[in-house]
């Protein structure tokens, strides 16, 4: 039986469950005479949580775990020449089992057909145990719960309970995913670095992961310096920084304290749809428009400027995070109490002397977050690096030059079917560490800049 | 000495006047600056994407015979199915240019009218078994080169090597043209094809599913999943319990993590250690949903908070417990903003690309998927892909996916903002 089979049954027995259970407590209550203590529904959701929920459950985590508990019954069958294989010429070897199983082709080989013919049994197997297993849960889970059910039952307790573990269990997977981050970046970047130095990999300035898997390549393991990765994405985000600063800055400024309502209630939503445009739209829009008219002018003034610069992507990616910066700065221009500025006024100064001396550095914190925040935005950006920057790794600080950045790397070494612990896919995951430390780096640092230096005004 | 003040004040006052005016200035101009890429970007791309819901036809005196295609008079209908179609297509195009001689020139000629033209014949043909050894006036698509030339992206001017349609090909544009036989019309097939390596022949339609379905897993997962765990924090998470506060800091750093680092949690954890297959719906809405989870609970939690608290003690006091009081009365009231948050976090959801090139959503597929475990492809990433491409005609396809993507974006937007204005209560 399919998945969505036995998923669609236990759905209708949540609801058969509900009617049952929600009948049951009212027969009980009329033949006792006895006062329920709960609204009937309650009785209704106790049991319809006992008859789907647990089997939900084993289904989930059956399915879950089957395909690896087929793959090594598969494997331990083998002839002994085959088990001997290294893990991706296994992984290679069930991977084809698979596709014959699926595709009914006639298979030659007589190993192959009796793994075929061994993994179709096994997925059988697992399939009429796995709807045995669930429904006599169900089943049983059901009829254990009816029993409990009496007329003095708190139910209503059982199932406000029930409610709030849910909630937690779910509150819980912001924990999880973290977790889930951390170690799938940790694992496969201790296994990177124990073919690749830690020290070659932060600080060797020589970049190409292509070459790196040829065995008889000299000095194999040095071609994994990523000191050029981090330059360009330093590089490109630092442009992105010098566009979006200022222009976020004095947006926001002009808006919380020249504008007038109507145009600001304009102007607020339009700059807002620059941060709602998909990045893939900015980084087509790089590639196409923005680089070819950059090279153009470059040339024009006799500059030599490759189609690839980092200034196109830089300058787009720094459009796209103007909206960051903007409106946490006009929030936290907005927070100044006007008995400050009153104050200035009344002081005599003009209103930019007021908003350069005194709303600027009370709102200084929160501005400074709001970069922050933007920057790290810049350095996890991917598609328009991808699409609009270079691919090939020049250790420079030249903004007309092509410079590559961590995200492109990481999308060209996992984009592809590659094997999954070669030296290239772990390089990725190594990358994808530095990435995520830094970028939660700066996020700690952002929040931290707010609570320490916020001013608390009255 | 006082007058004395005052006048060094006045001699400054025309300065710092002049000052004020530049600041403001500067202000202005830097939302103009925002507004004119803002509007460049989205004129540029509508420039170059309408064409293609453009598409040109080519009309052809097709003498569908029986000798070409190989039957006899009696014919069984997989005899019909492979007939040699092409053969027709071929002849018809020779009867139409008599004058045609050389290899080149010929292959040419057949490459005026899409490969689609062969298999269009064959289902007009089984559909009206009738028309064998008669003539039939019969519209085809249009091969990209000829699109793109009616569309005015071909320069006659230029010399014939940097042209993609040469001299002869011209000619042979010019009759047809002559002849009325080349017809621009709206580009139904845009909207209804799947991906194909060749640009005329490619459409959104896989890729509209693919990411319908995404969406659908990442719907279906986020919305209880996020709602829940901003009633939990918001309404009945104990004060100063360290698990609730380290949700609420996971939470809060998860919002500004790259997205990339989520693709590689999806190819490390659902792929690796739990089977999910690659390329799949399922795989993608998992992503997007631990993606998009953050936004959706941060939204979910203003709106609560925004729920008054007489609202709270007035269930409370008549008896309500705190779930009834909860989502009997504060989840319904909050209920809006909830769901603003929602469609905000599944416009974000949609825009996604970089988590899905790690979970391998890149692949070309060419059919469209039937369910959330068959391989496909999403709109933003279909965009990256045709981007790719260097042939003129999937520039402009491009162009017009990122204005179906944005069309739909800017609805979802739209939604969000009429259900605020028209659902947000003022307490």
């Amino acid at each position: 039986m399919n998945f969505g089979v036995i998923i669609t049954a236990l759905l209708v027995l949540l609801l058969l469950g509900y009617f049952i259970g929600r009948k049951r407590s009212v027969t009980l209550s009329k033949e006792r005479s006895q006062k329920l203590h709960s609204l009937p529904q309650y009785y209704g959701y106790l049991i319809a949580f006992w008859s789907s929920v647990p089997a939900l459950f084993i289904l989930l985590f059956w399915a879950a775990l089957e395909s690896s508990f087929i793959t090594s019954a598969i494997v331990t069958q083998l002839p002994m020449h085959l088990q001997q294989l290294s893990v991706d010429e296994i992984g290679l070897f069930i991977n084809e089992i698979i596709n014959l199983s699926n595709s009914a082709l006639i298979v030659e080989d007589e190993v192959k057909r009796q793994a075929v013919s061994r993994y179709n049994e096994l997925i059988e197997f697992s399939a009429s145990i796995k709807s045995a297993v669930v429904f006599i849960l169900a089943f049983v889970s059901m009829f254990v719960a009816l029993s409990f059910i009496k007329p003095e039952m708190k139910a209503r307790n059982l199932v406000e309970r029930l409610i709030r573990w849910a909630m937690i269990g779910c509150a819980s997977i912001a924990v999880l995913t973290t977790i889930g981050i951390i170690f799938s970046v940790i694992f496969e970047s201790i296994i990177f670095f124990k073919t690749v130095n830690v020290f070659d990999f932060l600080f060797g300035t020589h970049w190409s992961p292509q070459e790196a898997i040829r065995e008889d390549q000299i000095g194999g393991s040095g071609s994994f310096g990523a000191l050029p990765l981090f330059v360009g994405t330093l590089l490109i985000s630092f442009i992105a920084l010098v566009i979006a600063v200022p222009l976020g800055l004095m947006s926001a400024i002009y808006l919380s304290e020249y504008s007038s309502p109507g145009f600001r209630s304009f102007a607020k939503p339009v700059l807002e749809m620059l941060a709602g445009i998909p990045t893939v739209v900015y980084g087509f829009f790089a590639a196409l428009t923005v680089a070819p008219f950059i090279r153009d002018l470059g040339e024009s003034l006799n500059l030599s400027l490759s189609s690839e610069s980092a200034l196109a992507a830089g300058i787009v990616m720094g459009v796209m995070i103007i909206p960051f910066v903007s409106s946490l700065s006009d929030d936290v221009i907005s927070a100044v109490p006007q008995s400050m500025c009153d104050g200035s006024y009344a002081m005599g100064a003009t209103k930019s002397e007021t908003i350069k001396q005194v709303i600027i550095p009370a709102a200084l914190p929160g501005i400074v977050s709001g970069v922050l925040l933007a920057a790290s935005r810049a350095i996890g950006e991917t598609m328009i690096v991808v699409m609009a920057a270079g691919l090939s790794a020049n250790l420079t600080f030249n903004p007309l030059e092509a410079v590559t950045t961590v995200t492109v790397q990481m999308v060209t070494l996992l984009t592809g079917d590659q094997e999954f612990d070669s030296a290239k896919t772990l390089a990725a995951f190594a990358l994808g560490l530095g990435l995520f430390l830094t970028t939660l780096v700066l996020n700690i640092i952002s929040l931290y800049v707010v609570r320490k230096y916020r001013e608390q005004y009255e | 000495m006082n007058k004395n003040t005052t006048e060094i004040i006045k001699l400054k006052l025309a300065k710092r006047y002049a000052k004020e005016k530049r600041f403001k200035l500067y202000g202005i101009s830097a939302i103009a600056v925002s507004i004119a890429f803002l509007l460049s970007l989205l004129i540029n791309i509508s420039v170059t994407g309408l064409p293609a819901f453009q598409q040109t036809y080519i009309n052809i005196e097709v003498d569908i015979d029986s000798k070409l295609l190989k039957l006899d008079s009696q014919y069984s209908e997989q005899e019909l199915f492979r007939a040699n179609y092409s053969k027709v297509v071929k002849q018809s195009l020779k009867a139409m240019f008599p004058g045609v001689k050389g290899r080149k020139q010929k292959r040419a000629l057949r490459q005026l009218v899409s490969k689609s033209a062969i298999y269009q014949l064959r289902d007009f043909v089984i559909d009206n078994p009738s028309v064998i050894d008669t003539k039939q006036s019969l519209w085809f698509l249009a091969r990209d080169d000829v699109d793109v030339f009616m569309k005015g992206g071909i320069d006659r001017s230029l010399p014939e090597s940097d042209r993609r349609l040469k001299d002869f090909q011209l000619v042979w544009v010019d009759k047809l043209l002559s002849e009325n036989r080349l017809e621009k019309r709206f580009n139904v097939s845009f909207f209804t094809e799947d991906d194909s390596r060749e640009p005329e022949q490619a459409g959104i339609k896989g890729a509209m599913i693919g990411s319908l379905l995404t969406m659908l897993v990442t719907m279906l997962l986020s919305f209880p999943i996020g709602v829940s765990t901003a009633i939990y924090l918001e309404e009945f998470a104990p004060k100063n319990n360290k698990w609730v506060d380290l949700i609420e800091i996971n939470i809060n750093n998860l919002a500004a993590v790259p997205s990339i680092v989520f693709g590689l949690l999806g190819l490390a954890v659902f792929i690796g250690l739990f089977g999910v297959p690659r390329s799949v719906p399922l795989i993608g809405g998992l992503v997007l949903t631990l993606m998009t989870l953050p936004t959706i609970i941060i939204t979910s939690r203003a709106a609560l908070k925004a729920v008054p608290p007489s609202i709270r003690e007035a269930a409370l006091a008549l008896g309500a417990s705190r779930v009834q009081t909860t989502f009997h009365h504060v989840v319904p009231a909050a209920m809006p903003g909830i769901l603003t948050g929602t469609i905000i976090g599944m416009a974000q959801a949609l825009g996604e690309t970089a988590p899905l090139l790690m979970i391998g959503m890149v692949a070309f597929i060419a059919d469209v998927p039937q369910g959330i475990t068959d391989p496909s492809t999403v709109l933003p990433v279909q965009i990256y892909l045709w981007s790719d491409s260097p042939e003129r005609a999937f520039t402009e396809r491009t162009s017009a996916a990122i204005m179906v993507l944005l069309g739909f974006l800017i609805v979802m937007n739209f939604l969000a903002v009429i259900m605020r204005k028209k659902f947000e209560k003022k307490w």
